[in-house]
């Protein structure tokens, strides 16, 4: 098969309110920084994915509004509607697909722009469910307490993802909220909804994250060291929550044996370097690592605790510090994939990992992980 | 620093208002709990799987769904919150008084888990695998809160 790489990445600085910047604006920002990243102007781009939900942007089509910011004009511009994972999947597709050569992705949201329960809450089935009021924060508190039934990790075990996230983010210049604390502070932070405190809880953010992938033939003709694409995949459980075992995620135990299959990947514990996973509540940290093969099921907390998911731990999770640290949502997944395209051209900075050259990147799209997209990316084709 | 001054577009009383279809599974499903206060799921005549609330496709199988089976009304709690913060309900757009409960139960006979209240009046039994029967509403209006909550019993 034909490779790909991501040969430029751009972020915003993720912000609780960007009352300065429109979509467009911050769309602006990303895509200038990614195209001077790699070192091309947008004329070298062939094609462009845009990455939003109308129903968070608030308008129809929102594709369209960022169109002009993102260089679409006179070329053929698609949107997906879910995470960035996603969005850069199709734009991966595209670039293997011979037609095109260097696709531009973005990924933007503004969760300051509206309510975010309700945008959840209309998530769920209008018939049976939604005029009961659950939204995202209280679906993930239930399958919280359905994880933790199952394996005995307590809600303090949970807390300690939010500690280590948060002081990552002390190291990570486009972090929301880079936080010094204890796993006493999260425990004594206010109860949302059982078992989930604030701080296991990520913030409502705002940013746009822009990324381009070139096929093979194009890979090497600009300036930045270009970043392979090894492994990808994605799975999808119901999409009634109640249809699925609350407590596990095959979707995802599917979505990383594929990509792990498709990279070559025999035993994902010795050859994966470093992880960035999509962390919107605390005790999902633990869950995804364990459903991806990174820990035993039930056996993550043991091994956080034991630091080996530090910075300087066998195998960093989240040295960026995670959606806990700034969640913009649809992009969310999109900065994951930025973060170890930095980590792995030793560009992260302060938040730099010492041993890094294969990485995973992780987005989710749905309620408690209705659909994961798994990526492995290296530093060597 | 002078204080700014928000300038803010509204839409008035204007609303983008959507009429969803139940759809002939729903309208069988709530009719039954409405004038019986029966709650009945679709089996799929392939891998037996029973689900509620009913719907047309067992997904996993790929095949349509015609075998009414009655469940409950008695379950088991499958995963529950205690919901604390204020929360704008979006059947009123009021904001809804806290605490309540939510969970997933597991009604007998069903092998799904239904979106519903729980009451949390002693919250020390309100537990994974706690038995609970519904509550229905006096008037049956046909639509969800026609169950008005479930409730623990010992």
């Amino acid at each position: 098969m034909d490779r790909t790489a991501i040969i430029g990445v751009g972020m915003t600085n993720i912000e609780a309110e960007k009352r300065r910047e429109t979509f467009a604006d911050m769309a602006w920002e990303a895509v200038n920084k990614a195209l001077s990243d790699a070192g091309m102007t947008i004329a070298d781009i062939d094609n462009v994915v845009t990455t939003s939900s109308d129903f968070w942007d608030g308008r129809t089509i929102s594709l369209m509004a960022v169109g002009d910011v993102s260089g679409a004009a006179e070329k053929n511009v698609s949107c997906v509607e879910g995470d960035g994972t996603y969005g850069a999947f199709y734009a991966n597709a595209r670039a293997l697909s011979g037609s095109y050569k260097t696709t531009l992705v973005t990924g933007h949201s503004k969760g300051s722009q509206c309510v975010s329960s309700l945008i959840t809450n209309a998530a769920f089935d209008p018939i049976y469910e939604r005029a009961l009021g659950m939204d995202m924060v209280t679906a993930c508190a239930m399958q919280a307490n359905a994880y933790m039934n199952r394996t005995g990790v307590k809600p303090e075990d949970a807390a300690l993802v939010s500690v280590k996230n948060h002081g990552n983010a002390l190291k990570n210049p486009v972090a929301q909220l880079p936080m010094n604390i204890t796993v006493n502070d999260v425990m004594a932070s206010e109860m949302i909804a059982d078992p989930l405190r604030k701080l296991d809880c990520s913030p409502v953010s705002d940013g746009c994250c822009a990324v381009i992938i070139a096929h093979e033939s194009v890979a090497t003709k600009f300036r930045q060291k270009p970043v392979w694409i090894r492994g990808l995949s994605f799975c999808t459980d119901s999409f009634f929550f109640g249809d699925r075992d609350l407590a596990r995620s095959k979707a995802l135990t599917e979505a990383a044996k594929k990509a792990y299959a498709m990279a070559g990947i025999k035993d994902p514990r010795k050859e994966i370097d470093l992880v960035e996973l999509y962390d919107a509540f605390s005790y999902q940290e633990l869950l995804w690592l364990e459903e991806m093969g990174l820990a035993d099921y039930g056996k993550a907390a043991a091994r956080l605790k034991a630091g080996e998911f530090n910075l300087d731990g066998a195998l960093p999770v989240n040295p960026s510090g995670g959606l806990l640290s700034g969640h913009p949502v649809i992009a969310a997944g999109l900065y994951r994939i930025a973060e170890i395209v930095l980590q792995l051209r030793g560009d992260a900075g302060a938040h730099q990992v010492k041993k890094a050259k294969t990485g995973l990147a992780h987005g989710v799209n749905g309620l408690c992980g209705q659909s994961h997209c798994v990526w492995i990316l290296d530093k060597e084709k | 620093m002078a204080e700014k001054e928000q300038l803010i577009i509204e839409s008035g009383d204007a609303a983008q208002p959507f009429k969803y279809a139940v759809g002939m599974h729903g309208s069988k499903f709530f009719t039954e709990t409405r004038d019986n206060m029966r709650l009945m799921g679709l089996k799929c005549p392939k891998c037996g799987k029973v689900y509620v609330p009913p719907r047309g496709v067992c997904g996993k199988c790929f095949v349509e769904m015609d075998d009414w089976v009655e469940v409950g009304p008695k379950g088991v709690i499958g995963t529950f919150t205690i919901l604390r913060f204020a929360f704008i309900d979006p059947e009123t757009g009021q904001q809804k008084p806290v605490p309540y409960g939510y969970g997933f139960i597991k009604l007998d006979g069903a092998d799904t888990l239904l979106q519903h209240y729980i009451d949390i009046k002693d919250e020390s039994k309100v537990k994974i695998g706690a038995r609970v029967e519904p509550v229905y509403a006096k008037e049956r209006k046909g639509n969800t809160r026609d169950i008005e909550y479930f409730r623990i019993i010992d």
